[in-house]
């Protein structure tokens, strides 16, 4: 076996241009290949570290589309009374803050920014774990008394140009309602479908009565279970009391939505799987034009080298060396080329990672498949060049000119 | 008919036909190469296949070398029955009893004088240390001991046979099987060459050398000429060595 494997080697670098030529559809293939899954890994690892970052024991209530007989009705929505009622129900248990949401323009001195400004309750600062970097958050009797205080998130104060800790006690507009900064939260990056850093946070009932207006109609209202095990049970409670709420018959069809955060997150990652099965699959059709291009030189090979294999037939090799000797040629080409692509995989996923600054992630097990993939390549498009090699008549063979 | 033996050598039969027949067909037509040889060639004869192109000596040749199977008749070869065995088989026999010598040499460009040497070998499975050794040993007695790290293409057209009787010689074969081995070289190289064979002949080989050269097959102790596919005469040389 040594010997068959020298011999391939021997030949491959009697032809190096050639051979190099030849791997490099391998070393594109399996290096696209690498690249693209690692990619994918990459917005998977992603979209993972923001499900732990967002909370992964929260639940959130949306209002549903209600439909009666076909015909969508429009007063099905939730609102502060369906907050009270499952804070007063499950308050015990469960941590609850409704939220009302829109972007608005907020003005500080010359600066002018626009920034999606939340309303909720003194309870949405533990859900979501923030943190304060200035000031404090605000509290219950700044709820009830509708204040106007404002909580920016950290990268408010940029867009406001001041530093953070010159805005704490500084009046800014909020659509041109004057509202006294309380307090800036600390950075807590990004999810795909939220973005906290960005946004202003103000007392609910100063959301509804002062500011926006559409008083009766949340966005969404969290409830955060003390651990992710009990989301079932969380979810079961929640349904019971909005439905009562909401004088749901039992078996009528939910006029509200409870999602957690790995349900939105589904629908990302399912979005990102196709996306790099898409991706993966093109590379894997480069792959298969560089394992075609390895048999077309293996018959080129066969034909070059007919005397020789004569010679060899004639000196003893049987059918089976003759055709071990350009399996292995062909296996060598092909494992060459998939280490090659491996390491220009790695590379151009750095690459990637460096100008493009999408996460990439290397898994260990894509490169053992892109090896393997492409020893199979080479077994499979070796076999039949090295078949019809195996198979000439030394006769023939010795007498080819 | 009874195999004709005109040998000369030690009495134990290296080679021996029966009625041996090769047919093949080219195109409608069925070509008859060789129609019904007999022949016993001992161990230790020098023998001299003869015979004008269309005579069947190719074909001959490739039988005698196991590169071919008979259409019918027998073939034993060192004893062994030979004719009917797979193309497997016959590439073992190949390895173990004969060895070749071709007119072009057939010697693997890219591979050194001492790596074209070992090549049988290696398809015997014999181990690398034994390989080197006696693949020097025969480079040695051709006169090759100091060009064995050398290319064919470095080497004179009689170096390059010498290479190729080492080869031939280095699994210590049965039968040595020259094909015209002198009619890719010049008079003086082919009398070297010859002098190279009819040593090993008188240090016991046996040999079969096919030539259409007189000249060449004067060197041998016997003559088979053929003619149509069948043996015309078959005599033994008067003068050995010329």
């Amino acid at each position: 076996m040594k010997e068959t494997i020298l011999v391939a080697l021997a030949a491959i670098r009697a032809n190096a241009l050639r051979s190099v030529l030849t791997t490099l559809g391998i070393v594109i293939g399996v290096g696209a290949v690498i690249a693209m899954v690692a990619l994918g890994e990459g917005a998977q690892r992603r979209i993972q570290s923001q499900i732990e970052r967002m909370g992964t024991n929260v639940l959130t209530v949306r209002p549903g589309q209600g439909f009666f007989r076909g015909v969508a009705s429009g007063n099905r929505r939730l609102d502060e009374d369906d907050a009270y009622a499952l804070r007063t129900e499950l308050g015990h248990i469960y941590d609850i803050a409704p939220e009302l949401e829109s972007r608005l323009q907020v003005s500080y001195q010359r600066w002018n920014s626009s920034n999606s400004v939340v309303g909720t309750w003194p309870s949405y600062y533990d859900i979501y774990n923030h943190s304060m970097a200035n000031g404090r958050w605000f509290d219950e009797g700044e709820l009830q008394g509708r204040r106007r205080v404002a909580v920016l998130g950290a990268n408010v104060p940029e867009d406001l140009g001041t530093p953070p800790g010159l805005l704490v006690g500084r009046t800014i507009q909020i659509r041109g309602i004057p509202f006294e900064v309380i307090g800036v939260l600390e950075e807590k990056g990004g999810a795909a479908w939220m973005q906290p850093d960005d946004q202003i946070f103000i007392p609910l009932s100063t959301a509804m009565y002062r500011v926006m207006g559409n008083r009766d109609r949340l966005r969404s209202i969290y409830v955060a279970a003390p651990s992710p095990e009990q989301l079932n049970a969380a979810w079961a409670d929640i349904d019971r009391v909005v439905r009562r709420q909401h004088r749901l018959p039992p078996g009528e069809e939910a006029d509200f939505s409870i999602q957690n955060s790995s349900d939105i997150l589904q629908t990302f990652n399912e979005s990102n799987e196709t996306f790099t099965l898409l991706l993966a699959g093109i590379a894997g059709v480069s792959l298969l034009v560089g394992g075609i291009g390895i048999m077309n030189i293996m018959l080129v090979s066969v034909t070059e080298r007919t005397r020789e294999i004569g010679v060899r037939k004639a000196l003893g090799a049987t059918k089976t060396d003759i055709l071990l000797q350009f399996l292995v040629e062909a296996l060598v080409l092909c494992v060459l080329g998939g280490v090659l692509g491996v390491l220009a995989g790695v590379g151009g996923a750095s690459l990637i990672t460096r100008f493009a600054s999408w996460d990439t992630v290397i898994a260990p097990q894509a490169v053992v498949i892109a090896l393997i993939f492409s020893a199979g390549i080479g077994l499979f498009f070796g076999i039949w060049p090295a078949r019809r090699a195996a198979i000439l008549d030394p006769i023939d063979a010795l007498r080819y000119e | 008919m009874e195999p004709q033996g005109v040998g000369t050598g030690n009495g134990k039969v290296v080679i021996r036909t029966q009625g041996l027949q090769k047919h093949y067909h080219l195109g409608a037509e069925t070509v008859r190469a060789v129609q019904g040889v007999d022949l016993e060639i001992a161990a230790g004869e020098f023998v001299a296949i003869m015979g004008p192109s269309g005579s069947g000596k190719s074909t001959f040749m490739n039988l005698v070398g196991c590169l071919d199977t008979p259409t019918a008749g027998e073939y034993w070869l060192n004893g062994n029955k030979v004719s009917e065995l797979s193309d497997d088989d016959l590439a073992r026999v190949r390895n173990r009893d004969i060895g070749f010598v071709f007119q072009t040499f057939n010697l693997l460009p890219r591979a050194t004088a001492l790596h074209n040497v070992e090549l049988p070998l290696i398809y015997a499975g014999t181990s690398a240390r034994e390989r080197k050794e006696r693949a020097t040993a025969k480079l040695v007695r051709v006169g090759l001991g100091d060009r064995m790290g050398h290319k064919p293409p470095e080497l004179s057209g009689g170096q390059r046979q010498r290479v190729a009787i080492a080869r031939a010689l280095v699994n210590d074969p049965a039968l040595l099987l020259a094909d015209e081995p002198t009619g890719n070289l010049d008079s003086e190289t082919s009398a070297e060459i010859m002098d190279i064979i009819l040593e090993l002949n008188r240090a016991g080989q046996t040999i079969v050398l096919v030539t259409h050269e007189s000249d060449i097959a004067r060197y041998a102790t016997r003559q088979v000429h053929l003619k149509d596919g069948r043996v015309e005469r078959d005599f033994l040389n008067e003068m050995v060595g010329v």
